[in-house]
């Protein structure tokens, strides 16, 4: 059930995140969305457990790409974004999930919403409609504390010029010099803004800190987007799992 | 219950944890709450990982839907909080 990963490259997208490319023997495809567990074991036997969302497009084959943020007084994170080295092994399991994901069959419009590292794998379903050759229209709404912790910066700028995504940052902390809209939280106006309305249909993704995500799903709820249409993952602290 | 909030995740999560037991993807399952009767993906639940073991609740009622705990080679499912689960067959065939 564990199957073993070799970092072949890693790259830092932030000061504090790192994406990991791993190549995994007889890893199955995964569906853009999904993720994976990891697990790291002490020589004392300890072994601790995290979940992490795969970045990379489903065409990547045995690849996976995770994108990691150090939480400073984290396990796990520390580990995979400042001591891991080319060459090293991890065990993963996975993929996993069926619920939060895009299948390339899918022609509705298609809101992401972002909260920090929840890029991670709505950035899966970007590249996944983009190596697919999908024409299902794709908004994205990134908040982000500032521009230097944005993931990914220079692939999403290149797809929004190809018009392959139709991308709305929001600063949460600190906003680049003459940016429309002070730095601040995500409100109606923003979502009525930077969103598909919901007579469009769309399925919503949105993925952030749990706090995040409460406010941004009762946001498109309330701009009349049906509940049945959001679909959430919400990542935070999640203890001491083995 | 206003403890709760903020410090929980999606049943999206317990992914991996049922994973050491079913064969079948248990989080795009329909459950049905044992309690308030309102029937929803398993994915959609709110799960609380930090306690000795897993627990996902009702994102409607809050009750508990499933309890997993594992402790050296035991694992303890509790599943009362669930009237059924009901799965889409088609991904058997995958």
């Amino acid at each position: 059930m564990w199957h073993v990963g070799e970092v072949i490259a890693l790259h830092d997208e932030t000061a504090t995140a790192r994406t990991i490319t791993l190549e995994v023997a007889g890893w199955p495809a995964h569906v853009a969305g999904q993720h994976v567990d990891v697990r790291l074991t002490a020589p004392d036997g300890y072994s601790a457990v995290r979940s992490y969302s795969i970045a990379s497009g489903p065409s990547s084959e045995r690849r996976v790409e995770l994108t990691v943020e150090r939480l400073d007084n984290g396990e796990v994170s520390p580990y995979l974004t400042q001591e891991l080295a080319v060459g090293d092994r991890l065990e993963l399991r996975g993929p996993i999930g069926g619920w939060f994901v895009w299948r390339t069959h899918q022609t509705e419009p298609v809101q992401l919403v972002a909260g920090g590292s929840g890029i991670v794998p709505l950035m899966s379903m970007i590249r996944s409609r983009k190596a697919a050759g999908s024409a299902a229209p794709f908004r994205l709404l990134y908040s982000v504390r500032e521009r230097a912790a944005v993931f990914y910066r220079d692939e999403l700028r290149a797809l929004t010029e190809n018009e392959d995504l139709s991308l709305t940052y929001a600063y949460t902390r600190l906003a680049p010099a003459g940016w429309p809209r002070p730095p601040g939280r995500i409100d109606p106006t923003l979502i009525a803004n930077a969103t598909w309305p919901s007579n469009l249909g769309p399925t919503c993704y949105v993925c952030g800190p749990t706090s995040f995500v409460e406010v941004a799903a009762s946001l498109l709820i309330a701009s009349g987007h049906s509940p049945e249409r959001i679909r959430t993952e919400r990542f935070g602290p999640t203890g001491d799992r083995k | 219950m206003s403890s709760h909030i903020y410090d929980y995740l999606d049943g999206n999560a317990a992914g991996g944890e049922l994973s050491k037991i079913f064969a079948a993807d248990v989080t795009v399952a329909e459950g049905q709450c044992a309690h308030c009767g309102s029937t929803k993906r398993f994915a959609e639940a709110h799960l609380y990982m930090q306690c000795p073991g897993v627990v996902a609740r009702c994102a409607v009622c809050e009750q508990i839907l499933l309890r997993l705990v594992t402790v050296r080679d035991r694992a303890l499912l509790d599943l009362s909080g669930m009237t059924y689960l009901s799965f889409d067959t088609s991904q058997f065939e995958q």
